[in-house]
């Protein structure tokens, strides 16, 4: 098996024969309880190379890099520094040997200024003054402007990233760990890190990338190590590898393509939203700015743009839950709705998904069948004078697993004890089956792993298909391009006007993401769609 | 003028304790954890503080007393919130009902008793400057201490790396834990220093305010020092504002009643009371919108490892 690799492995001894990698793994094993996260891995990281992490979610790659970081303590396994065996009793201990690291959810203080959170991160051996001066001079140096004065809430999504980074470069790291840096990213702003990380690794370091957009990794990356199920899979070189090729080693077989029906059309009106303003509803959040559009039966639009921008506010406008003074500025099914709940909105033949499905979706620690009641107790004739009809809700139970596919241990078991994506599938499942004549769903197949996203992308298809408007929001470009008709972007609490899914480019799309507005060709374009 | 002189006096001494407790309370919430034990903190430290010093004739070894009883009991909270990550709120009422309970067996003994209460400063020449001198210059040594610590606490929240991590811990501690800080250590200290503040906050009633013990002497400080680190929204200086604000209030209505203002005392001795809810109610509706609370406040940590 060793020499297998070794003769895919094209980087390996080749390139850098005679030295020893600058870190390395050796049957890295973590175990939580019987479940294994991580099974006797082996990495190398070596001086000038991008190394991709890959896998699905679940697939053990924040295991991993938490346990290279010293966050978590390996069961079993050994790790190497510069060909000597080492133990990380924690992150600072990382950090003074060379290894830093810029986490996926950012690991940021909002309430503080930017300076602060740097020196956060550092081990504080400089005065606060002089470690300024440098963020000043890193942050220049590096093409990442930041105002260190200002505190993190203000700040977009992209620049609170470039925080991450700068601090993390500002510990002159030899080995640099990022984890899924470009998911929050416009296509625009993931291009300007691309030319960072090239820098860097120029300068002689090593990157460990972790990501699941497999362009990307293709494009950015000299070595790719693939895992599935908590093993190593495969340590590759991604660019004589085809995306088609990583997906079938991340997923270990092939995925369903999802299809859409020949021959949907478009009916009547189904979803209007006219002039929506709204105040936030908590502190740091946006303002929903004069928001129109039409969503006709048949129809899925698709609304991108960066997390953080409206979308969860215009979500709770929408469900109802929150209200409109003005009724007319949300009509469902013809009916001014602005002002009703949630209920009143399910009764009229709306379906709300929200993006947390643990706490928003479902309640975690109640039953799938009681999870079906609390948002079917409205239209769906589980309860009777007043009465909750256990078997109705049991049955609906059975055919959500049963339409899609869902994987539990028992027939009903707790919400929680679901995995992401078959939990996903089941609240999908459960919006569906309800027959809505508009769905509002929220991140669909956000952390969900790629056969379940196939299915719950078809059923949201196949919805369409029956005749239902069908509302997407989505930070994933890809899906939106696969299954909407028409594709819209959020930017500071506005929507632009959608443009059809066939001339909504990536750079236009990250354009109106970043906040630009289109040529006036293009606009006309936009309207015209 | 020499009722304003006296008044001024009580308002200062009314004041102290609200200051030191909440102070104390400030750090607390400042490194994310909620602890609503302050009143039982305090009356622990009251019994406690009353009886050293009755035992021992010192009241400094009186006030170190009140300061280890107080931190005794923020240790309990700290095993029961932060080492077992159990509800914050539950935990801290709960401190307060054992609070008052121990504090009644601890000062059973010494109901009835009197001590000599804490000297006050006298400079000649200077204590003796009308009007001012003896606010300024005559004060007993917790009225001093109160102000130093308030700077004290200041400077290292906003001018030391301890007090930023500090800080951090309180904002988001899924970060702090990820940059490696030992979150649940740097919470139980900051725990123990609200703890150690209400101990000599309460210690101060039987020691300096009235020279004798008697249960419940706190009549409800301690949630009035949690309703200061709000409406301070969590900064020190606006703290000593309330602080006297507050003490201010406790005093006149005692005047007001001596004067004969013709509303029922029941009424004015609520006064305190009813001015912490009405300023509650007031920070928070002008808050919609921007939050100054400790983003991780009163919400449970609990490492992977």
């Amino acid at each position: 098996m060793q020499a297998h690799q070794r003769m895919l492995d094209p980087t390996a001894n080749s390139l850098h024969s005679g030295e020893s990698p600058l870190f390395r793994t050796i049957g890295l094993t973590k175990r939580y309880g019987d479940f294994l996260a991580n099974d006797s891995i082996d990495i190398d990281i070596w001086p000038t190379e991008i190394h991709a992490l890959l896998g699905e979610n679940g697939a053990g790659k924040s295991t991993l890099v938490k346990a290279i970081y010293g966050l978590i303590q390996p069961s079993a396994g050994q790790i190497c520094w510069r060909g000597q065996p080492i133990v990380q009793s924690g992150p600072s201990e990382a950090r003074s040997r060379g290894i830093s690291m810029v986490f996926q959810h950012f690991s940021l203080f909002d309430n503080l200024t930017v300076a602060e959170n740097v020196a956060l991160g550092l081990d504080g051996k400089e005065s606060f003054k002089d470690m300024s001066a440098r963020l000043e001079q890193v942050s220049k140096t590096y093409g990442l402007p930041l105002d260190p004065k200002r505190e993190v809430w203000q700040l977009s999504v992209g620049e609170r990233q470039r925080i991450e980074i700068v601090r993390a470069l500002m510990q002159d790291p030899q080995f640099l760990i990022l984890d899924e840096p470009t998911a929050v990213l416009t296509p625009q702003e993931a291009d300007q890190l691309f030319v960072v990380l090239e820098r860097l690794k120029a300068e002689g370091r090593a990157i460990l990338y972790i990501s699941h957009k497999l362009e990307e990794v293709k494009r950015l990356c000299d070595t790719a190590t693939i895992l599935r199920g908590g093993k190593k899979v495969e340590t590759c070189n991604p660019r004589l590898e085809t995306a088609a090729s990583l997906a079938r080693m991340m997923v270990g077989g092939e995925i369903k393509e999802v299809k859409a029906a020949a021959g949907r059309q478009t009916t009547v009106p189904r979803l209007v939203v006219n002039d929506l303003s709204l105040a936030p509803g908590e502190a740091h959040g946006v303002r929903l700015e004069h928001i129109s559009f039409e969503l006709k039966g048949g129809e899925i639009l698709g609304i991108a743009g960066v997390a953080g921008n409206g979308q969860d506010e215009l979500f709770a406008a929408l469900s109802g839950e929150r209200l409109s003074k003005d009724p007319g500025t949300i009509v469902i099914e013809g009916l001014a709705a602005g002002h009703l709940s949630i209920t009143q909105r399910r009764k009229l033949g709306a379906a709300f998904v929200p993006e947390e499905r643990l706490g928003h979706g479902t309640a975690p620690r109640m039953k799938l069948s009681e999870n079906a009641l609390l948002t079917g107790h409205a239209a769906s004739g589980m309860v009777h004078h007043g009465f909750i009809d256990t078997a109705a809700t049991l049955k609906t139970v059975d055919r959500a697993t049963k339409t899609f596919d869902v994987r539990k241990a028992k027939r009903d078991p707790e919400a929680a004890s679901l995995s992401g994506g078959n939990l996903q599938k089941f609240i999908v499942g459960r919006e569906i089956l309800r027959n809505p004549a508009v769905l509002v769903v929220s991140q669909p197949t956000w952390g969900v792993d790629a056969g379940a996203a196939a299915v719950i992308r078809q059923a949201l298809l196949d919805l369409a298909t029956a005749g239902a408007a069908v509302l997407v929001t989505s930070q994933d470009l890809d899906e939106l391009a696969e299954i909407a008709d028409r594709i819209a972007v959020m930017f500071h609490g506005h929507l632009s006007a959608p443009l059809a899914t066939s001339e909504a480019t990536r750079e236009r799309l990250g354009l109106l993401m970043g906040g630009s507005t289109l040529e006036p060709k293009e606009a006309a374009h936009a309207v015209g769609a | 003028m020499e009722l304003i002189e006296a008044i001024i006096l009580a308002v200062l001494a009314a004041s102290t304790p609200l200051l030191i407790a909440a102070t104390g309370e400030l750090v607390t919430e400042r490194s994310g954890v909620l602890n609503l034990g302050v009143e039982g903190m305090m009356i622990i430290g009251a019994a406690s503080g009353f009886a050293g010093a009755w035992l021992t004739g010192s009241i400094f070894i009186g006030a170190l007393f009140g300061i280890v009883a107080g931190t005794l009991m923020s240790l309990v909270f700290a095993l029961m919130a932060l080492g077992l990550a159990v509800n914050q709120v539950a935990t801290g009422l709960a401190l307060t009902i054992l609070g008052v309970g121990l504090s009644g067996l601890i000062g059973a003994g010494f109901v009835g008793e009197r001590i000599t209460p804490a000297m006050h400063l006298n400079i000649p020449g200077l204590t003796d400057i009308p009007l001012i001198g003896r606010v300024l210059f005559g004060e007993d040594a917790f009225v001093y201490f109160s102000l130093a610590l308030v700077v004290g606490v200041w400077w290292f929240l906003y001018r030391t790396r301890p007090g930023l991590i500090l800080r951090a811990c309180g904002d988001n501690h899924v970060s702090a834990h990820a940059l490696g800080y030992p979150v649940l250590r740097i919470r139980t200290i900051a725990v123990m220093f609200g703890g150690a503040c209400a101990g000599l906050a309460g210690a101060y009633l039987p020691l300096a305010y009235t020279p004798f013990f008697i249960p419940g002497m706190t009549a409800g400080r301690g949630w009035i020092a949690l309703a200061l680190v709000v409406f301070s929204s969590w900064r020190p200086g606006r703290l000593v504002v309330g602080a006297y604000l507050f003490g201010a209030v406790t005093i006149l209505q005692l005047h007001a009643q001596g004067w004969g203002v013709g509303i029922p005392s029941q009424l004015m001795s609520a006064l305190p009371y009813l001015a912490t809810v009405i300023v509650l109610v007031l920070l928070s509706r002008a808050r919609t919108g921007g939050s100054t609370a400790p983003a991780a406040l009163g919400t449970v940590f609990v490492p992977d490892r």
